[in-house]
């Protein structure tokens, strides 16, 4: 389980969460909706300790990640695999390459074992034969598929989403959707997705929270939250913006 | 930015650089180095560098020759030539320009792909796969360049003296047996071990100042510009700064032994 309290961030003199407090379930698919700019992958990159807060605390499995330092993260990050909004793949490895990167030290697997792994979790995402290609040769939805097959060959715990759809066009995002509901059903996880895609947080979101105003506005099961009257809420998800506010 | 703030950065950075330096040193002892990657490092360093400090080396030994015979045969030393560019080869010039040349190619190269790595978010995806970029990134280019450094020192030496001796001797008409003997007669293995050791320091300057920047580098392509300047620019004077305490220390420690 995760449990979040209190988190406060600030860069420099613009403070981007300000008192954040949720719990996420094992097991639950929670979509983070919110303003671009409005702090949602930082607080993602808090979740994994890729980030500290100015205060407040993590807790995974109990244990607060704050204060930790590296090489404590390298044992707790274990348990989670997180695909990047640009997929974040190693430019000078192959497909394979980056999928097996987990295991590069593993003495107790065979390169057979290996390879099998990475072929196995490559036709998950629907990528069979694509081993031996660069990273420079794929699309944008390939390269996703890709940084999500080497998220989850290990078999994580809970796997992190930042804007998988962001980019995408709407079929390639319907196909990414769904790739995130089998790996939730095939492996078991604990789904946490970021995005402003409002048909993607439909698709694969249990429940919805929304960031607005550096917190918590609303959190809510996903068919309560689209029925939400508040105006923020129905702004957002009208995708209507306000005469009032500057958006550049 | 006002002076006080410039201070206040610098050593900041500085703190930044021995915590680097630290947990490399603590990971080189506690972390087993993956040969592979290793040994690209030591190529991409080594191998890679060399037409550089090749040509670095001859040209610095041939000027050298040239006007050491201009200035000594106005007092009859001719056959001295060699012994100056010799013993200047050894424990100053050989390390330091093979040092800067590094700087400007490695240095640079490191600095650009580890901040390439950070803007693009792939240091990120290192750690969620439970690596320390430190391990991954660091060490290796640490250990390859404290190899590799010293070894294109002693190419950059060896082929500088050799320019030196076909000037001297083809185009200088100086005596080859003397110039010969008189190098020998006056380099020592002192001014050589000075030499080696500076490369290897140098070597951890380029990498550690390289690995910093670019793991520290700044948002964007502007970002990456920028800590591929500062890396070559603060390896190269690191190494002109730190060459001259050397030369005070290892001079008092080898020619007092």
């Amino acid at each position: 389980m995760i449990e979040v309290r209190d988190l406060k961030k600030s860069f420099g003199p613009n403070r981007i969460l300000d008192g954040l407090s949720f719990e996420i379930p094992r097991g639950e698919s929670l979509v983070i909706i919110g303003r671009s700019g409005g702090g949602k992958s930082v607080l993602l990159k808090h979740l994994i300790g890729l980030l500290m807060p100015d205060s407040g605390a993590v807790l995974i499995d109990g244990k607060n990640i704050v204060g930790m330092n590296e090489r404590e993260l390298l044992s707790v990050r274990g348990k989670f695999g997180m695909l990047f909004q640009g997929a974040a793949l190693f430019d000078s490895m192959t497909v394979a390459e980056n999928v097996a990167f987990a295991f590069r030290h593993s003495p107790e697997m065979t390169v057979r074992e290996i390879q099998s792994k990475v072929g196995e979790v490559l036709e998950m995402v629907d990528l069979p034969g694509t081993e031996n290609k660069k990273p420079s040769e794929l699309s944008g939805g390939m390269r996703k598929r890709v940084g999500l097959a080497r998220a989850i060959i290990y078999h994580p715990e809970i796997v992190l989403y930042d804007e998988p759809t962001t980019g995408l066009d709407p079929i390639v995002s319907d196909s990414i959707d769904k790739l995130i509901l089998r790996v939730r059903d095939c492996l078991d996880v604990t789904t946490i997705v970021v995005t402003h895609d409002m048909r993607s947080a439909r698709t694969v979101g249990q429940r919805i929270l929304m960031l607005h105003d550096k917190k918590v506005y609303a959190a809510a099961p996903t068919d309560q939250f689209f029925q939400s009257q508040d105006p923020v809420i129905r702004r957002f998800i009208d995708g209507v913006s306000d005469a009032k506010e500057h958006y550049f | 930015m006002n002076f006080r703030g410039w201070i206040a950065d610098w050593i900041e950075g500085l703190g930044r650089l021995a915590m680097l330096t630290r947990e490399a040193v603590a990971s080189l002892f506690t972390f087993k180095v993956a040969w592979s990657d290793l040994l690209y490092q030591v190529y991409f360093v080594g191998v890679k560098s060399q037409s550089v400090v090749l040509i670095t080396g001859a040209f610095t030994g041939m000027v050298l020759g040239a006007q050491t015979y201009f200035q000594f045969h106005k007092v009859r030393m001719d056959t001295a030539t060699l012994a100056v560019v010799s013993v200047s080869m050894c424990s100053e010039l050989g390390p330091v320009l093979t040092g800067l040349m590094v700087a400007g190619r490695v240095g640079a190269a490191i600095a650009a792909e580890l901040g390439t790595m950070k803007v693009t978010e792939q240091i990120d995806a290192l750690r969620t796969l439970a690596t320390h970029p430190v391990d991954y990134l660091v060490v290796p280019r640490l250990v390859a360049l404290h190899i590799a450094l010293p070894l294109l020192t002693i190419e950059a030496i060896a082929v500088g003296i050799g320019a030196g001796y076909l000037v001297g001797v083809y185009l200088l008409d100086i005596d080859s047996t003397y110039l010969w003997i008189n190098m020998l007669k006056y380099t020592t293995s002192s001014d050589l071990t000075i030499g080696l050791i500076k490369s290897f320091i140098f070597g951890g300057i380029v990498a550690l100042i390289g690995c910093y920047k670019g793991i520290s580098c700044g948002e964007g392509a502007e970002g990456v510009g920028r800590a591929t300047t500062e890396a070559v620019v603060y390896s190269s004077i690191t190494i002109l700064i730190t060459n001259f305490f050397l030369t005070l220390t290892l001079g008092r420690i080898f020619h007092t032994l």
